[in-house]
């Protein structure tokens, strides 16, 4: 199976020839290096730019004004706040201009912590991304849907900004993505570039297939009648590790909402699970303090809270000013699988 | 023999080079400007409108620039990133009056933004006019974009990006000339910096240490000039060389011209008529009645003119509607906005 990465990559190679992606850019994304995370490797568009995340931002509308359905990146989602006002400038031009200029472009962006990544490599950027208002906001949390995500974010004529949870990266999905070899170790060596004497290497594509998740469509990643976790990312193998565990020691069913896009999102699913098990976690690794979780958890008070049996919680980050690099204080700031555990255990507990 | 010689080497006077009707065309131009901006100015402070922000002062070189865009859509057209002093080259473009009252009014009918953004604040996708923002020198950032689709296309097509000396001190002015300055793909882009020697009320010459603005060209061995902005004549040349460098040799270019500010920075600064600031039309018109290129009165009939045209687009534009509450809501997402979106602003 491919790793997200890999699977990325190979979303990005079918948009290049399918779907008229003619620019992938950002620092390092072009030979030799092929993307920090590999995501880019090999690709025929892609290339490197200066050191200089507005001037990344600000190609990226161009291009898209220009009809180059371009993908940009910015290395970690850390460095791209002093691009912020072009991201918004993205976000509103349809807007702003009457609906006379569409900006279809997608940056893309690693979050998060779980790679020891310290102050400047673990931020996440969910709750500043869904203020970006016009834009839309997706994370996935495995191969096939991260390459679905692309597929369906090139295609969209609005800007989307693309969260790779970078902790999941060089994480191998369960499903394979429609074309793609069985055998793992064949794709590897197939679109892996070598350690050394890459000057010469091109990648062999396989023949990937049309593959679209729908913006706004989470997925029921666990089913379960008694609590339900909304999350996305990162988190989301972490609720199901803990949503198994605390199937085998409680047997209860925590039913898992994976959200997928956050803006749009799919409230509607996310209401049929909170109406079906009445306990609702909102989890996620953004800092508490206008967190998204805090949107998403107002909101179901305020449409649910009579058909709630219990007071809906929020699991996110704590509210400090970066991720220390010492396992201890990362681990104490981030939801760890034992947090979301305990918060379950609570939530189940609590007599409705 | 020799005085035939010197004869035939001695400058030919530039406006001859021109021609009467494109001298007179650029006359009629900036009036009309002229014309428009104080309609906007006023409808600022009748309470016909909002903030007002513009570029009375600046017709002489925005004219001549307008008149030599490659207009049109796609690549091998002219991109335009502008700033909010334009309105000049927009009308030399072929921008009607009424579209900019439109939008001071903020009415439903402003084709640009309907009602939600500044006047002078213009987009026009049939000519490649991208949108305009009101933060100072963004468009030199997104002026990098359109160029490198340009840069691949080929053709005659540039992209011309319009800004002032305070925010040439951004960094997205180095932006724009580190990334059209890249061996490995240069950018046919026409930078210009309209320098009227202010950022809104702080002189540049307490805050920009560099002699020229165009000096800034100097560390990428790629061709600029300071130009006098407040001649047409000379403008047009200087635009003419520019843009044809731009769009032979596919690099960039970068032109600093001297302008005035007739009316200050905007709403911000009173908007009231500077003196001391030399009016480019009156000089204009002083040399073009020097050299009989047009009478008095036919230069009296052209501001006639103009302000009979502004006050029938400002009378039509009276009693068109304001946009309604639910207007606030379309061209969020180009699908439309999803069923469950929130929209109740709260609770």
């Amino acid at each position: 199976m491919a790793t997200m990465a890999q699977a990325i990559r190979l979303a990005l190679h079918y948009g290049e020839e399918n779907l008229g992606v003619k620019e992938i850019f950002g620092e390092d994304v072009g030979p030799p290096l092929g993307g920090v995370f590999t995501v880019t490797q090999g690709l025929k568009t892609a290339w490197n730019s200066p050191l200089d995340e507005r001037g990344i931002i600000g190609a990226a509308i161009g291009l898209a004004w220009a009809g180059s359905r371009p993908v940009a990146e910015v290395q970690f989602s850390d460095y791209i706040f002093n691009a912020i006002d072009l991201l918004k400038l993205a976000a509103n031009s349809t807007w702003s201009s009457a609906g006379r200029f569409r900006t279809p472009l997608v940056v893309m962006t690693p979050v998060g912590a779980g790679i020891h990544g310290s102050i400047y490599h673990s931020h996440s950027f969910d709750s500043v991304a869904t203020k970006l208002h016009g834009m839309k906001v997706v994370c996935p949390s495995n191969p096939l849907d991260a390459y679905g995500l692309m597929l369906a974010a090139i295609k969209d004529d609005d800007p989307v900004l693309y969260l790779k949870p970078k902790a999941l990266l060089r994480v191998r999905g369960e499903k394979l993505i429609p074309g793609e070899p069985k055998d793992s170790r064949a794709l590897d060596e197939m679109i892996n570039a070598p350690i050394t004497n890459r000057e010469n290497w091109k990648p062999r594509w396989p023949a990937v297939e049309d593959y679209t998740v729908p913006l706004g469509r989470a997925r029921i990643a666990r089913e379960g009648a008694d609590a339900t976790i909304v999350t996305h990312g990162r988190m989301v193998p972490i609720a199901l590790e803990a949503a198994q565990a605390v199937a085998q020691s409680a047997g209860s069913q925590v039913e898992v909402v994976d959200l997928r896009s956050l803006v749009p999102y799919d409230w509607d699913c996310l209401k049929s699970s909170a109406r079906k098990t009445g306990r609702v976690l909102f989890l996620n690794e953004e800092t508490e303090i206008t967190n998204f979780g805090e949107h998403l958890l107002r909101r179901t008070v305020d449409e649910l809270f009579y058909e709630l049996k219990v007071r809906p919680r929020l699991l996110a980050a704590k509210a400090v000013p970066g991720i220390g690099l010492s396992p201890v204080l990362e681990n104490a700031t981030v939801p760890q699988k034992s947090d979301v555990e305990r918060a379950l255990h609570e939530l189940l507990s609590e007599a409705a | 023999m020799a005085t035939t010689s010197q004869a035939s080497k001695a400058p030919a006077d530039p406006y001859l080079k021109i021609g009467k009707d494109r001298l007179l065309d650029i006359h009629r131009l900036m009036v009309r400007a002229r014309i428009l901006e104080e309609q906007l100015i006023k409808m600022s402070k009748s309470g016909e409108g909002f903030f007002w922000i513009g570029g009375p002062g600046e017709e002489a070189f925005n004219v001549p620039l307008g008149l030599q865009v490659l207009k049109g859509s796609g690549v091998s057209h002219d991109y335009l990133h502008l700033h909010y002093r334009s309105s000049a080259l927009l009308l030399a473009m072929g921008a009607p009056m009424i579209d900019f009252i439109r939008q001071m009014r903020a009415a439903a009918t402003d084709p640009y933004s309907h009602g939600r953004n500044f006047v002078n604040h213009v987009n026009v996708p049939e000519w490649n006019v991208v949108p305009m923002c009101p933060t100072i020198e963004v468009q030199y950032s997104m002026a990098i974009g359109t160029a490198i689709a340009q840069a691949r296309a080929g053709g005659r097509g540039v992209t011309i990006v319009n800004g002032g000396d305070a925010g040439s001190a951004e960094g997205d002015f180095h932006t724009c000339l580190v990334w059209s300055n890249r061996p490995v793909l240069p950018l046919p882009v026409l930078m210009v910096v309209v320098n009227n020697g202010f950022g809104i009320s702080t002189p540049a010459s307490g805050q920009h240490g560099e002699k020229h603005i165009a000096d800034w060209t100097k560390a990428f061995d790629m061709p600029g000039k300071t130009i006098d902005g407040n001649d047409p004549v000379a403008s047009y040349f200087a635009i003419s060389e520019a843009l044809d460098y731009c769009r032979s040799q596919r690099r960039p270019y970068l032109i600093e011209a001297l302008t005035s500010r007739l009316y200050g920075h905007s709403s911000s600064s009173g908007a009231n008529r500077i003196s001391g600031e030399a009016d480019c039309i009156a000089l204009f018109e002083e040399q073009l009645m020097k050299r009989g290129l047009a009478a008095q009165e036919a230069v009296d009939a052209v501001w006639q003119a103009a302000r009979a045209e502004c006050q029938d687009a400002y009378q039509k534009s009276k009693s068109e509607p304001q946009p309604r509450p639910e207007d606030i809501w379309p061209g969020m997402f180009s699908s439309g906005l999803p069923d469950s979106y929130p929209t109740k602003g709260g609770s």
